[in-house]
């Protein structure tokens, strides 16, 4: 009988390990915040293996609440948050967090910091050197990559931020507001880098934001939050195609988000 | 260049002073009479340095003060991240720690009296307490001021305590700790110098109280001297390691009275519209993102 189980788990451990493919997140009827003041309230979401997820919302709404807590670094005040039908327990390698504000560390270089998880993940010296260097090589810092932070531009930092996640092989990436300091040209071209990196990842996404076009540009689904609920999640016709910006369907639920975001 | 000439005009239109006043014997409200000229001082310094004391002096108190200090940046350091990190280690130290710190390193001569078995380790000890307190406290500081997305971010990619502790606290504080280091490396050499007058054998605090005890006024003087040059021997190692360490924070390009404003009022002189001193606005923003990025 013992083995039996045993043979029954190992084929499923080897398979997670070997192709990392993204992780089921999800909230159940959960109250996320904290304790003194609850930002949201009865939240069921599911985000399913390699989707992205986009969420919009008014600022102040508990978009970074609801982030935080995927990530496991807020735990829920009721109801659960969880991963592969596990619950969520704290921060962990699987889900990486990209950062709105500059969360790149100042003292090392670049390519330090995209060392950064590769070290926390034990590998050795020259293998780390050399993932980081081609991390930072897809998202267009080669130039870089022996720069400190604050010697680069926002839009590099944050190119920097993404590159440092994805380097960890998260089953999940979850990113908040990570454009949002940067101006619309600048803003344009990371969410073209951001889906080319993405890609062949098969990473979760869940990607908040307050501008409902990058949200409807990105999202597979677009969550919209308002009032301390999550009042809707639509699906989005030909998500990630920039020439689709005019195509009917997606014209009606831009127009539906934005009148239900109230604005 | 002529910034060090400055410097060296400074030291010397200060010793230019006190020659002039003490050779004329000035008695004023101030009386020079009894003071030691310079040259003085000078005989006396040239006569201790080819004798065998006074660098036996040197080193006692240097050994005094730097075993004293690195076990207070040591232990400040660590006490100061074990405060500022756990709470209770912040309720356990923290009144303890706060009620020691008010009184003065030098009042402890006492305690180390009944508690060392050699003056030599009271020395030490006094030295210590007393940089102790700065580096704590600064530490302290450093480490509650640490950006939160800091950790959190070492967090998210699965660091541990341990990692937080060595990619993110240590390094992050470090501009912090410099601060009380300085501070610091201060007041160990009021404290060293003070304790070796009241209870050393050799030292540089010993032989200026006993140059002053015997009248010997130029001793004295050799002492201060001696005492102000290894001071500033020392704060500037302190100093120097700290701008090394801390090489990645972000540092303004613009230096105060550098050749700049001249540059400016040449263009003014030439030109009738003079370049407006303070830019406001995305022009201002603009020029400061360039010299972030260009190298």
């Amino acid at each position: 009988m013992s083995t039996s189980s045993e043979t029954e788990t190992r084929p499923k451990t080897r398979a997670r390990t070997s192709s990392p493919r993204g992780a089921r997140l999800a909230l159940r009827d959960a109250t996320l915040g904290r304790p003194d003041s609850p930002a949201l309230t009865g939240v069921d979401v599911d985000v399913s293996p390699g989707e992205v997820l986009t969420v919009v919302g008014p600022s102040g709404c508990g978009k970074s609440t609801l982030l935080r807590t995927l990530a496991g670094l807020l735990p829920p005040l009721a109801g659960a948050a969880e991963q592969d039908g596990h619950p969520i327990d704290g921060p962990g390698a699987d889900r990486a967090l990209v950062f709105q504000e500059d969360a790149l560390l100042p003292w090392r270089t670049l390519r330090a910091n995209v060392e950064l998880p590769l070290a926390i993940r034990g590998l050795a010296r020259t293998e780390r050197r050399q993932q980081a260097t081609s991390w930072l090589e897809r998202v267009g810092l080669a130039a870089q990559i022996r720069q400190l932070p604050h010697r680069v531009s926002g839009g590099q930092r944050q190119r920097a931020q993404l590159a440092r996640a994805l380097a960890g092989r998260p089953r999940a990436v979850l990113m908040d507001e990570p454009f949002g300091a940067l101006d619309a040209q600048t803003r344009a071209g990371m969410q073209d880098v951001l889906v080319e990196v993405l890609h062949g990842t098969g990473a979760t996404v869940v990607f908040v934001t307050h501008d409902v076009d990058e949200a409807l540009f990105l999202g597979d689904r677009v969550a919209l939050l308002g009032s301390g609920r999550l009042t809707a999640v639509r699906d989005v016709p030909s998500p990630r195609d920039r020439t689709a910006h005019d195509d009917p369907a997606r014209v009606a639920l831009r127009r539906d988000v934005l009148s239900s975001l109230g604005t | 260049m002529t910034r060090y000439a400055l410097r060296v005009a400074s030291l010397a239109l200060a010793l230019g002073l006190w020659q002039l006043l003490t050779s004329r014997d000035v008695d004023l409200w101030l009386r020079f009479s009894q003071f030691p000229t310079v040259t003085d001082v000078g005989r006396a310094f040239a006569d201790r340095l080819s004798g065998p004391d006074y660098w036996t002096d040197l080193t006692d108190s240097l050994t005094r003060i730097l075993t004293g200090f690195l076990l207070a940046a040591v232990l400040g350091v660590a006490t100061g991240v074990l405060v500022a990190r756990s709470r209770l280690a912040e309720d356990l130290l923290g009144p303890v720690l706060e009620v020691i710190r008010p009184i003065p390193a030098i009042a402890l001569v006492p305690v180390a009296i009944l508690l060392f078995p050699s003056n030599e380790q009271g020395i030490v000890f006094i030295t210590c307490t007393a940089a102790f307190f700065p580096v704590l406290v600064s530490t302290r500081h450093a480490v509650r001021a640490l950006a939160p997305v800091w950790e959190e971010a070492v967090r998210t990619m699965g660091g541990g305590r341990r990692r937080v502790l060595g990619s993110v606290v240590l390094p992050g504080a470090l501009p912090g700790v410099f601060g009380g280091l300085s501070v610091g490396i201060g007041v160990s050499w009021i404290c060293v110098i003070s304790a070796e007058m009241i209870s050393g054998q050799y030292g540089v605090g010993y032989r200026t109280w006993q140059d002053y005890t015997v009248v010997d006024y130029p001793g004295v003087f050799v002492g201060m001297v001696t005492i102000g040059v290894l001071g500033w021997v020392t704060s500037t190692a302190v100093e120097l390691l700290g701008r090394r360490l801390t090489r990645w924070l972000p540092r303004t390009s613009y230096v105060p009275g550098t050749a700049r404003p001249k540059a400016a009022r040449t263009t003014a002189t030439t030109s009738p519209a003079p370049v407006p001193a303070v830019r406001t606005g995305p022009e201002a923003e603009e020029a400061r993102d360039e010299h972030l990025v260009r190298d």
